[in-house]
């Protein structure tokens, strides 16, 4: 998928001539291979999402210059960077564990960029409070970090990064060090401030949520390649691997379309509402499915298949269950229709999907 | 000449097992009762008790054999304070020059890494394990007057160092620094390395980094190396008496004038080590607060 098939992609100089990032990060390392383009336009948001191992942070860590390139290029508004070592990049980290200088007070942690910039004491200090100020710390200037809480923490971090102006800012799972009920909280926040940041802001993360929320775009990244780019809602509606599927929380199949049957390789096959033709997606979520103890026999529901339910778990106030069988899949239901059906590890069902409620798509 | 010498080593063998022993009492959580406490087997019992005597008797009979009555009188003279003096100012001295060296030796081997880095590790522990006269040896062959480094000194800068009390300084910072350099590289490598990372992407050079993120971070570990270093230098025999002679008021430091005074003045040597066995207990008893502290 190119770059220029997005709207927000309309505002990156193709040529990468003038503002903003256009970098292709290839690093090896043994047998793993990190081979991602990425090209963010001034005041855009890109989160990189991927599963645990994907290559996300040394993506990260290469556009900080902290791992090297060992192929590719990196230019920030039209300045090659591949051989600047870090220190001489305009680029601001906020590090997952945050990395707050354990001997230094929130106020000397952000004015640490400043002063290695070349301010006096006083500047830096001055720069740093206006910082602090901006984004509601000032109360906590003197503070040390281990007296923080892992909000403020989080956006003293924040301050420090942007109290060198970066031109580039890095945020390694930002959110991913906070308790469920300080994440809402500053999740909102930090969608706040990185609204405001008029530079780039590229963003990794393993939570789709984060993702959604804070990114203008997402780029999938599994096994060190990009295997999917887009905006949120188009990502959501579309999704081209399992990994980013069950994401999002879909089923979802590749097959050769004919008319309104999708064939699956072995031989099952969905009955879907569009007409196409061709290799295609078909997606549906697991609130489509309905689960029978006999096969039923009323014609309302045009995608039948014979299941062995394979684990059974919680998911919010439902049950998600796992199910083998012709066709994989999962499937969301309540706690009390899980009870009636007498569902366990094991047990055959029939599930149930309706034409209309699949979704296919072109690949 | 082997007596004092191995004096000063069991002295510095406790002096580094001590403060370890704290440690994992202080992280075990001090409980008292221990499943081992059941019941302990005689083989293991009896050797154990022989072995605390045969550390304790020792000390104990200084105290024992101390001329408590003469004792103002011994450590008043003019002999002792001259010693005392000098121990104190060389082992300082030593120290200081252990850590502008020693410091950034330890950061290189934590945190660089170049062909044959093994190979230089081991050497900086050799002298942790050379006997101290072999040190004062090389020492002679390097910066003695005649020496490959002590010729230039010598005829470009008219800088003689055995036989002066910079030569002791020398000596003590030879064998010390070793002591001081795994100190601190070991607290280097405990400390994790990213926030250096930090203060890169922060516009921080490495040397900047080094000196405001990294040495504050390590200054725990790098204060306890120093008080190592300083009680081996304090203590130092061998190499001293090799390099720097035995010359009173220029070079004739405690542990010397202790050999010394045990051929002509038992009392004096007794009076005299029970100053230096004040100042180990001293160090001990500072390096605890420190390690509680730090914990």
């Amino acid at each position: 998928m190119t770059a220029g098939a997005h709207d927000a992609d309309a505002r990156t100089p193709e040529n990468g001539s003038a503002e903003g990032l256009d970098a292709r990060l290839v690093v090896e390392r043994g047998s793993f291979r990190l081979d991602v383009a990425l090209s963010v336009a001034p005041g855009e948001v890109v989160a990189l999402l991927g599963p645990n191992g994907a290559g996300k942070t040394t993506a990260l860590r290469a556009l900080a210059g902290l791992t090297p390139l060992t192929g590719g290029r990196l230019r920030l508004d039209g300045t090659a960077l591949e051989r600047t070592p870090p220190e001489s990049r305009p680029v601001g980290v906020v590090f997952q564990d945050y990395l707050l200088f354990p001997h230094l007070t929130a106020l000397d942690n952000v004015a640490f960029g400043p002063r290695c910039q070349g301010a006096t004491r006083a500047e830096g200090r001055a720069r740093a409070a206006e910082w602090l100020g901006r984004l509601g710390l000032a109360e906590h200037a003197g503070a040390k970090p281990r007296r923080l809480s892992g909000g403020q923490a989080q956006r003293v971090a924040l301050a420090r990064a942007l109290a060198t102006r970066p031109r580039l800012l890095l945020l390694d799972e930002p959110l991913a060090a906070l308790d469920a009920r300080t994440r809402l909280e500053v999740r909102a926040q930090l969608r706040r401030h990185l609204a405001e940041f008029e530079a780039v802001a590229v963003l990794v993360t393993h939570d789709p949520l984060d993702a959604m929320v804070l990114a203008d775009r997402l780029v999938v990244v599994e096994d060190g390649r990009v295997v999917q780019e887009g905006t949120p809602s188009d990502i959501a509606r579309h999704p081209r691997t399992d990994y980013i599927a069950q994401l999002v929380g879909l089923n979802l199949y590749r097959g050769e379309a004919r008319g309104h049957t999708v064939r699956l390789g072995a031989g099952a096959g969905i009955t879907t509402a569009e007409d196409l033709s061709g290799p295609v997606f078909v997606a549906f979520p697991p609130s489509a499915v309905t689960l029978h103890r006999d096969r039923p026999t009323g014609a309302s529901a045009r995608n039948l298949w014979r299941c062995e339910v394979a684990g059974l778990e919680t998911h919010g106030d439902q049950i998600r269950a796992d199910l083998g069988g012709e066709l994989p899949l999962v499937a969301d239901l309540t706690a009390v229709a899980a009870a009636e059906l007498d569902l366990h590890p094991g047990a055959t069902v029939w599930a149930a999907v309706k034409a209309t409620q699949t979704h296919a798509y072109p690949v | 000449m082997t007596f004092p010498g191995d004096g000063s080593d069991a002295a510095t063998g406790t002096l580094r097992r001590g403060p370890r022993r704290r440690r994992n009492r202080a992280g075990g959580g001090g409980g008292t009762a221990r499943p081992g406490g059941r019941g302990v087997p005689l083989p293991l019992l009896v050797p154990a008790l022989i072995g605390l005597a045969f550390l304790i008797v020792p000390l104990a009979a200084l105290l024992v054999r101390a001329p408590w009555r003469s004792l103002p009188e011994l450590l008043t003279s003019a002999e002792v304070w001259q010693a005392l003096r000098l121990s104190l100012v060389c082992a300082t001295a030593a120290t200081a020059v252990s850590l502008v060296i020693g410091v950034p030796l330890a950061w290189l081997l934590a945190r660089v890494e170049f062909p044959g880095r093994g190979l230089v590790r081991a050497l900086v522990t050799l002298p942790l394990v050379l006997p101290p006269v072999v040190g004062g040896v090389a020492l002679l062959m390097a910066l003695g007057r005649n020496g490959i480094v002590g010729t230039w000194l010598d005829s470009w800068f008219g800088v003689t160092l055995p036989f002066t009390t910079a030569g002791v300084v020398v000596a003590e910072a030879f064998v010390a620094m070793p002591f001081l350099v795994i100190s601190v590289e070991g607290t280097l490598r405990a400390a994790d390395p990213r926030y250096e990372e930090a203060a890169a992407t922060l516009g921080a050079s490495r040397f900047t980094a080094f000196r405001r993120v990294t040495l504050p971070l390590i200054a725990p570990g790098v204060a306890a190396g120093a008080v190592l270093a300083w009680a081996r230098a304090l203590g130092e025999f061998g190499a001293t008496i090799t390099f720097a002679g035995n010359f009173p008021d220029r070079t004739q430091t405690m542990p010397l004038a202790v050999y010394l005074a045990l051929q002509s003045d038992p009392e004096a040597a007794i009076a005299l080590s029970l100053v230096l066995l004040a100042v180990s207990v001293a160090v001990l008893a500072g390096l605890r607060d420190r390690w509680m502290t730090a914990r």
